[in-house]
């Protein structure tokens, strides 16, 4: 299978090893992946504002270059819910309307991706650690995806998958909001690492790496040893 | 003048600090979700429950004209007085007017959010007349000259021992701290006001149209008593809250007891069908009901966020609320607070200037979850959030995000971007959370990550 990979704009440009990791299993997998060059944003930020025109000066392009495409897989709930779920809304009664529901079912977040339309749970991989699972708010609410991430993890050796208090409560990072009400998202924030504190475990884990740059930033910021690792990056440990 | 905008971010700031205020809402919320849960399992299936609920109410609204005919003539046909208040001005006069052509002195109320959303204790008392709370939460935060916390918990943000001392303050009783005896200290307050009043005032949870009746429902009993005991009885109730049929109850009253307060059903459940009818020995010689619109027709108009007029104002959807459990009730600075609130409240009260209330999300969507009836108020959220922009737009913000779309669309410019970036970071680490920090609303209390030596892009144009 092709499988165009979507790099979202704050996995190309801070977290790259998200990105390397999901081409590396991928390719084991036996699947071509291609990345188009000039893609590197949903178009979100400005649709969680309310600017929707702006959004959509970033989506329509996105929307144009990934029609052709076999399968979209996306290293995040979040931006893979703006494309399978929000760009339906988006480009509503504009000329693009159909395409941007034809795109929808091609869009697959990286774990489900794998979990569900693959079929493949057991990678290989190993990773020695105990682990927490974050579910990101838009992978489980916009794409329903609660038991792919967890069934990746199972079969991860060394690894030992504990559940914390409230790990379907939103981390605080919410886009913009992180900025605009940052003493709410703070609070939000500080609720989640105590629960993931809480279990012991030595990483925070989720399939999104925005959760994941909130709550390492309040994490380093208080001194706290737990670490936080994009699920696609434990899956590519060998 | 402070904005409403600037009164939410000083009184979000002051909560989120507040680790005591925050603990006590957490941990009482806590309890509140395990005590759900397990009466959402007595449920067949809770999400048929939900669906069926949402569908009865989708009826009931978009058929509103007819229901509410029908529930006027009904009740009407028993001898109760309907209102029909357009805005809260028009309400509060309805019911100054009945109480003034009583000659009432002293009124008895109970737990009512639309008497809240009119303003109507306050009325009431500048025009003279006694009112006294007679929900035991509502009670306590009337002692304190306070709004109510929560719409279905008032007072949920006070401990057993703030209960204590204002009782002592204000009532003059004993210290306890045994909640039996703090209840039987506002019981033996209230018995005597339900007494002397002379107008009892009530909200209803369920107007049911096919039979003309009021359905209130309650765990304290006090309803009753303010609805039994005076000779005349007041019903404020908001358009919205119609249901077609008698038997709707038996999903309904269940379903709000569950959701709200993690019952199977709530202690008392009473229909009001009317004054005292001949021969009957006891009930109001005389009954009103006032139906308030303020501003709800206008949602109605909306068919993209009409089904916000589902809401039975069980809580549900504030009790989940991430937002809700570090800010707390009072921040919003609405009647209706939480997602809910969220999404009503630039409807009843102006978009423009209670906007920022839908931007306080991170639009998780644990409100829509957790809905009885299925309000899609995340996306609503959105929803008028879009609608602010487009009626007024902030010109930076729209401007950054042209830039922000004119530097992504270029390749060329993002790299450019992305180098930038890595050449000033050490300089960013100087200016950290100064004032000169572009970047402080996050790393005020976050770090920011490191920049990578290579991004994917790169990384992938290499390999290739």
């Amino acid at each position: 299978m092709t499988v165009t990979l979507f790099i979202p704009c704050f996995v190309d440009s801070l977290y790259p090893g998200v990105g390397i990791s999901m081409v590396r299993i991928l390719e084991r997998l036996g699947h071509r992946v291609v990345c188009p060059e000039e893609i590197a944003c949903c178009g979100q930020p400005a649709f969680n504002s309310g600017y929707w025109p702006e959004a959509r000066e970033v989506a329509a392009p996105v929307l144009r270059r990934l029609q052709d495409a076999e399968v979209v897989v996306i290293a995040s709930g979040s931006c893979g819910a703006m494309l399978k779920v929000f760009y339906p809304q988006l480009f509503a009664e504009t000329p693009q309307a159909e395409a941007a529901k034809a795109l929808s079912p091609k869009v697959w977040e990286f774990s489900s991706f794998l979990a569900d339309k693959l079929g493949v749970t057991d990678l290989g991989a190993r990773f020695p650690a105990k682990v927490t699972f974050h579910d990101g708010c838009h992978g489980l609410r916009e794409l329903g995806i609660k038991t792919a991430p967890r069934r990746l993890l199972e079969k991860v050796q060394g690894l030992e998958l504990v559940e914390m208090a409230d790990a379907e409560t939103c981390c605080g990072f919410g886009g913009t909001f992180s900025a605009k009400f940052p003493m709410i998202s703070t609070a939000m924030g500080e609720v989640k690492c105590a629960g993931a504190a809480e279990t012991g475990a030595d990483y925070i884990v989720s399939n999104d790496s925005s959760c994941l740059m909130h709550v390492q930033g309040l994490l380093s910021r208080q001194g706290s040893p737990i670490k936080t690792i994009h699920l696609a990056e434990i899956l590519a440990q060998r | 003048m402070t904005t409403h905008v600037q009164e939410f971010l000083a009184q979000a700031r002051v909560v989120t600090r507040d680790l005591r205020h925050r603990g006590l809402i957490q941990t009482a919320l806590r309890k509140y979700e395990t005590a759900r849960d397990r009466k959402k399992a007595a449920f067949n299936d809770w999400q048929s429950a939900r669906q069926a609920a949402a569908e009865t109410k989708w009826d009931a609204i978009n058929h509103l004209d007819t229901y509410l005919a029908e529930f006027a003539d009904k009740m009407e046909a028993r001898g109760t007085r309907v209102h029909w208040a357009g805005n809260a001005a028009e309400a509060r006069e309805i019911i100054l007017g009945i109480i003034k052509s009583k000659g009432a002195r002293s009124i008895i109320k109970s737990k009512a959010m639309t008497a809240e959303e009119i303003h109507l204790n306050d009325a009431m008392e500048k025009a003279g007349y006694e009112v006294v709370e007679s929900d035991l939460g509502e009670f306590i935060v009337q002692l304190r000259h306070e709004p109510p916390y929560h719409i279905v918990f008032p007072a949920m943000h006070l401990t057993r021992d703030d209960i204590n001392e204002l009782f002592q303050k204000e009532l003059g009783s004993a210290s306890t701290r045994e909640p039996e005896e703090l209840t039987m200290i506002a019981r033996r307050a209230l018995r005597r006001k339900y007494i002397t009043a002379d107008v009892g005032i009530t909200g209803a949870n369920f107007a049911i149209a096919e039979t003309g009746m009021i359905s209130i429902t309650e765990n304290e009993g006090n309803a009753r008593l303010t609805a039994a005991l005076p000779k005349t009885m007041i019903t404020l109730v908001g358009i919205e809250k119609v249901l077609p049929k008698l038997e709707d109850l038996a999903l309904f009253l269940p379903m709000l007891a569950t959701a709200g307060a993690g019952q199977t059903i709530t202690g008392y459940n009473t229909m009001y069908g009317g004054p005292r009818q001949p021969g009957e020995c006891d009930g109001p010689e005389e009954y009103h009901v006032v139906l308030l619109d303020n501003r709800r027709t206008e949602l109605l108009a909306d068919p993209e966020q009409r089904d916000a007029l589902h809401c039975i104002r069980c809580g549900a959807c504030l009790n989940v609320c991430p937002i809700f459990k570090n800010v707390g009730g009072h921040t919003y600075g609405t009647t209706y607070s939480g997602p809910v609130g969220s999404v009503i409240t630039p409807h009843l009260r102006g978009l423009q200037d209670w906007k920022h209330l839908s931007g306080s999300s991170s639009l998780c969507g644990a409100c829509t979850e957790a809905c009885p009836v299925k309000i899609d108020l995340h996306h609503h959220l959105l929803r008028n959030r879009r609608n602010a922009a487009v009626g007024e737009p902030s010109f930076f913000e729209r401007l950054a995000y042209r830039l922000f779309a004119f530097v992504i669309n270029r390749p060329g410019l993002y790299r450019f971007a992305k180098e930038a970036g890595r050449l000033t970071e050490p300089l960013q680490k100087l200016i950290r959370d100064t004032p000169l920090d572009p970047a402080r609303a996050w790393t005020g209390t976050r770090d920011l990550p490191p920049m990578p030596e290579q991004s994917f892009k790169e990384w992938w144009e290499e390999r290739r």
